[in-house]
């Protein structure tokens, strides 16, 4: 179920201007690894590259490769909808499509794909699936309700239900609790670490003390100013990196002297 | 495991895509067809006009002298109803988006819509049997002291169905349509702007003035040349209004006439050589309205910078 | 001193500011005012209640510029000029309504009026039942079919065509020339007179099925022409307000493009889209102009679009009142005018109020 990402030479451009630069990163299978760096360094855009939702932005593209398991996903005749039913995400903003109830957004990827399922099968899995994004208990008794009416925090786990319910080998959260509370955040955090028994969980954000409790290993983007392109400073584990870290960059980041 | 799941979705929807993605570009092709057809069939239509001899043309005098006066007839109606709407019009909507009570003002707004959506030829309805027999006396009162003025000059219509009753109509016609334009943009106007102009101790109007009016130029601008689109092209209530003639100056006598109403008048029993004067008629009132909807767009981007919109 | 500072009566706030009762009196003497002079010149209601506002507004604005200075009266010089310009407004909205209902309720209400067409009511009929003081013959209902199902028919065409072409606007194209180019050309549609939009369909199958080709049909392809740019501009407005991050999260599921604009974005947009159809209908039913050129007139009943001429509510408000059934006799032709026009401004104000139920019901739910 779970699978690591290799990712050599990878450029990433927007148009004509080049906004990460050079990345070579492996991501381990069952481990949590967090991107951290200041704003727009380029670790949502590269974290996008992952699952190739970059190329949903008009004249966004990629040069290099990205591993699956060892198959590239920017071979020739791979097709991006395979991709991303491998590599699920999680938004900055919880999203839960407000014209379904809960039930039927938890079963939105299986659904929209249009597979017939039993509905004792779709029952089930939407059990295990809230269950797997610690749910289930608030929202068993109301799953024809519609899926905005949750708690930002409710709808954010919801949003991992729904990523997890179509089996996928990793988990790509991009900065999946900036817009939630303290207790919405911890409730989150302690999902992640479970996620990794079974996914490869990859997170951005901008929250170190968060970096520093979830992940496994940590990789730190910075850029060298305005129009310049992000480079990956640093990748090593997140102890390494909060306590001994070998550049004098992530040194100054991680201990809050900049950004 | 994943390579079953791989094969097994990529084959799925591939080609519903392409089919979609077609349907929708050919939509937008479509639209494009649909609109060339309109100009092709229209000049096909109307080429016979230009090539026939200006003895065969109705007025016998050749397609120019027979279109300028209907031209002008339909410019003096629009610009009647421009004038007496644009203002009365942005008015209305001041008043709801600013003045009205808030507890009135949805309503309002409400009303408005609906009269910018009641027909046409209701509007013309009511100009022929009530408005027209109400204007006679002013009219005559007109002639009779302001007659040295020639759009005034008398005798006054005995019916009133003139050309300022139709543009009176008119005006009535694209005012609701002015207002409810006008109103949206006032109401988008940043609440900011107006809240920093009330700070620094403006009066309402000077509020207005200084953040509603700015910010809603371009809109009013758009709204006005919309609404005076419709009024060029606007058929039935000219065609029930205003009894028609010749071209003369006087406003307050029978005479003048649109190319809509012309066309719409003569369409039912035209044939022949009389059909495409009629449609090279429509051809030349496209041709007026495409170029006012240009100069609509060409204001609008000239303004956009300075509204403070995107 | 605190207290005595309430308690003063005009305090440095209000100074230089005109007391509450000042409208109130210029009221009341302007209206007084307005009754003299009316009398010296003729009194009649009308004049009296123009003349009195006029005062008054002049009364406020100059009483406001002695005591509270230029700034004040000017304020209150463009509330005067608002307010007047609305209630001048109304004068003739009111009356176009009052005299569609005044005019219109007792045709609607007459026996048959809903339930027969025009078929063998002659000029003779008509001056039977003015002379006779019989009910007015004849109805409507051949008018009101037409006018349903030409508008069926121009929906059918303009919603796939608009809905697909807002579609290629917002999802596919992503602002490329061609899209840039369709949305001028929706632009130059919007602005297509009525009129010519008939010219065109009328003079296209005039040379494709023969001349003078007139049936529901051709009237549907132009009311399309019309309509198209209305649902398109509307549909597009309601694609673009789908978050962004609704497609991205069902891309992110996998989901293919097209799926995600069908099970997603346009279920989320569908109260919009709804209601703009519905305000587009509102709008082409009450088109005469195109009709006259592509339909016809007929006065029987036609159900069939594709065949014979077809009757409409506005073709027929247009017909009664220019060309009256028995021209010595107009009035029974004037009462079915008005019946149907005060019919198609309930039609179309039914169609607007369901644009606003449809928006409602179709909203997405948020269930808190």
């Amino acid at each position: 179920m779970s699978k690591r990402i290799d990712v050599s030479d990878l450029n990433v451009y927007y148009g004509d201007f080049l906004a990460v630069e050079d990345v070579n990163i492996t991501l381990d299978a069952k481990s949590v690894t967090a991107f951290i760096g200041p704003s727009g360094c380029g670790k949502s855009t590269f974290l996008r590259t992952l699952n190739r939702m970059h190329e949903v932005i008009p004249g966004a593209r990629v040069e290099g490769k990205v591993l699956l398991d060892g198959d590239n996903l920017y071979a020739d005749g791979v097709d991006p909808v395979t991709v991303r039913s491998q590599i699920g995400m999680v938004f900055q903003r919880p999203n839960p499509f407000p014209t379904m109830s809960i039930r039927d957004n938890v079963l939105a990827g299986v659904k929209l794909n249009s597979r017939r399922m039993a509905k004792s099968d779709a029952d089930a899995l939407v059990e295990k699936s809230l269950q797997g994004a610690n749910l289930w208990n608030e929202v068993k008794d109301r799953l024809e309700k519609p899926g905005s009416g949750l708690s930002g925090g409710q709808q954010q786990r919801l949003c991992i239900a729904r990523a997890i319910a179509v089996a996928p080998d990793v988990i790509l959260m991009d900065e999946p609790c900036s817009a939630l509370d303290p207790i919405s955040t911890l409730a989150i955090e302690d999902l992640i670490n479970e996620l990794k028994d079974e996914y490869t969980v990859v997170i951005v954000t901008h929250n170190m003390q968060q970096a520093a409790r979830v992940s496994d290993k940590t990789a730190f983007f910075n850029i060298a100013g305005t129009g310049k392109p992000g480079k990956l400073i640093e990748f090593a584990e997140t102890a390494t990196i909060f306590n001994n870290p070998g550049q004098k960059s992530t040194e100054d980041y991680v201990s809050g002297r900049f950004g | 495991m994943s390579t079953t799941k791989s094969a097994r979705r990529a084959g799925t929807g591939r080609t519903g895509d392409k089919v979609f993605s077609g349907a929708a570009l050919g939509a937008g092709v479509l639209i494009v067809a649909v609109l060339f057809a309109v100009a092709m069939f229209l000049v096909i239509q109307a080429l016979p006009t230009f090539s026939a001899a200006p003895a065969d043309i109705t007025g016998g005098k050749g397609f120019v002298s027979y279109i300028f006066p209907i031209v002008v007839g339909t410019l003096i109606a629009a610009a009647i109803a421009l004038v007496i709407a644009t203002p009365i019009g942005v008015a209305v909507a001041l008043y709801i988006s600013h003045y009205a009570p808030r507890n009135m003002a949805r309503g309002l707004g409400y009303v408005v819509d609906l009269l910018a959506a009641i027909p046409s030829v209701i509007y013309g309805a009511w100009g022929a049997t009530f408005l027209a027999s109400q204007l006679k006396v002013p009219y005559q009162w007109l002639a009779d002291n302001a007659g040295w003025i020639p759009i005034f000059g008398g005798p006054a219509s005995g019916t009133g169905k003139t050309i300022l009753t139709a543009g009176i109509v008119l005006a009535v016609m694209v005012l609701p349509i002015i207002a409810s334009l006008t109103r949206e943009i006032f109401l988008q106007t940043p609440m900011l702007h107006q809240e920093a102009a009330l700070a620094l101790g403006a009066t309402r109007w000077e509020m207005i003035r200084m953040a509603v009016l700015p910010f809603a130029r371009g809109g009013i601008i758009s709204a006005v040349m919309l609404g005076l689109g419709r009024a060029l092209g606007e058929t039935m209530a000219v065609a029930l209004v205003l009894s028609s003639g010749p071209m003369i100056a006087s406003l307050i006598r029978s005479g003048n006439q649109t190319i809509a109403a012309e066309i719409a008048l003569n369409f039912p029993e035209a044939f022949g050589l009389r059909l495409n004067e009629l449609i090279a008629a429509g051809l030349v009132l496209f041709l007026i309205t495409l170029l006012v909807n240009m100069v609509a767009r060409w204001i609008i981007s000239r303004h956009k910078e300075f509204s403070g919109a995107n | 001193m605190a207290t005595l500072m309430t308690e003063r009566k005009r305090s440095a706030l209000t100074r230089g500011r005109l007391p509450k009762s000042t409208p109130w009196v210029v009221a009341a003497s302007s209206i007084v005012v307005a009754a003299a002079l009316m009398s010296l010149i003729g009194f009649n209601v009308f004049g009296w209640a123009v003349l009195s506002a006029v005062l008054f507004a002049a009364g406020n604005v100059v009483s406001s510029a002695v005591v509270e200075g230029r700034r004040k009266a000017t304020d209150k010089l463009a509330t005067s000029l608002v307010l007047g310009a609305f209630l001048v407004a109304l004068l003739p909205l009111v009356s176009v309504i009052w005299t569609v209902l005044v005019n219109g309720v007792p045709g609607l209400l007459a026996p048959g009026f809903l339930g027969t067409s025009m078929k063998g009511v002659t000029g003779a009929i008509d001056n039977a039942s003015v002379a006779n003081h019989t009910p007015v013959l004849g109805g409507v209902y051949h008018a009101f079919l037409g006018s349903v199902l030409i508008t069926l028919w121009a929906t059918l065409i303009s919603v796939p065509v608009g809905l697909l072409t807002s579609i290629y606007l917002v999802e596919y194209s992503d602002g490329n020339k061609f899209s840039k180019v369709i949305t001028f050309l929706v632009d130059v549609m919007t602005g297509i007179p009525s009129i010519v939009a008939g010219l065109f369909a009328a003079a296209f199958f005039g040379l494709v099925m023969g001349p003078g080709t007139k049936t529901g049909f051709v009237a549907a392809v132009a009311l399309s022409v019309l309509m198209i740019p209305v649902v398109v501009r509307s549909s597009e407005e309601m694609l673009k307000i789908v978050p962004n991050e609704l497609r991205e999260a069902a891309y992110a599921l996998g989901v293919r493009k097209w799926r995600t604009i069908l099970k997603v974005v346009i279920p989320t947009a569908i109260s919009g889209i709804a209601s703009g159809v519905t305000l587009a209908i509102a709008r082409v039913i009450g088109e005469t102009a195109p009709l006259l050129v592509t339909a016809g007139f007929a006065t029987q009943i036609n159900s069939n679009v594709f065949a014979g001429w077809m009757a409409s509510l506005p073709t027929f408000i247009y017909t009664q009142i220019m060309t009256p059934t028995s021209p010595s006799n107009p009035d029974p032709s004037n009462q079915r005018a008005w019946a149907a026009a005060l019919l198609l401004i309930l039609l179309v104000m039914l169609l607007n109020l369901g644009a606003r139920l449809v928006a409602r019901i179709f909203a997405p739910k948020t269930g808190r």
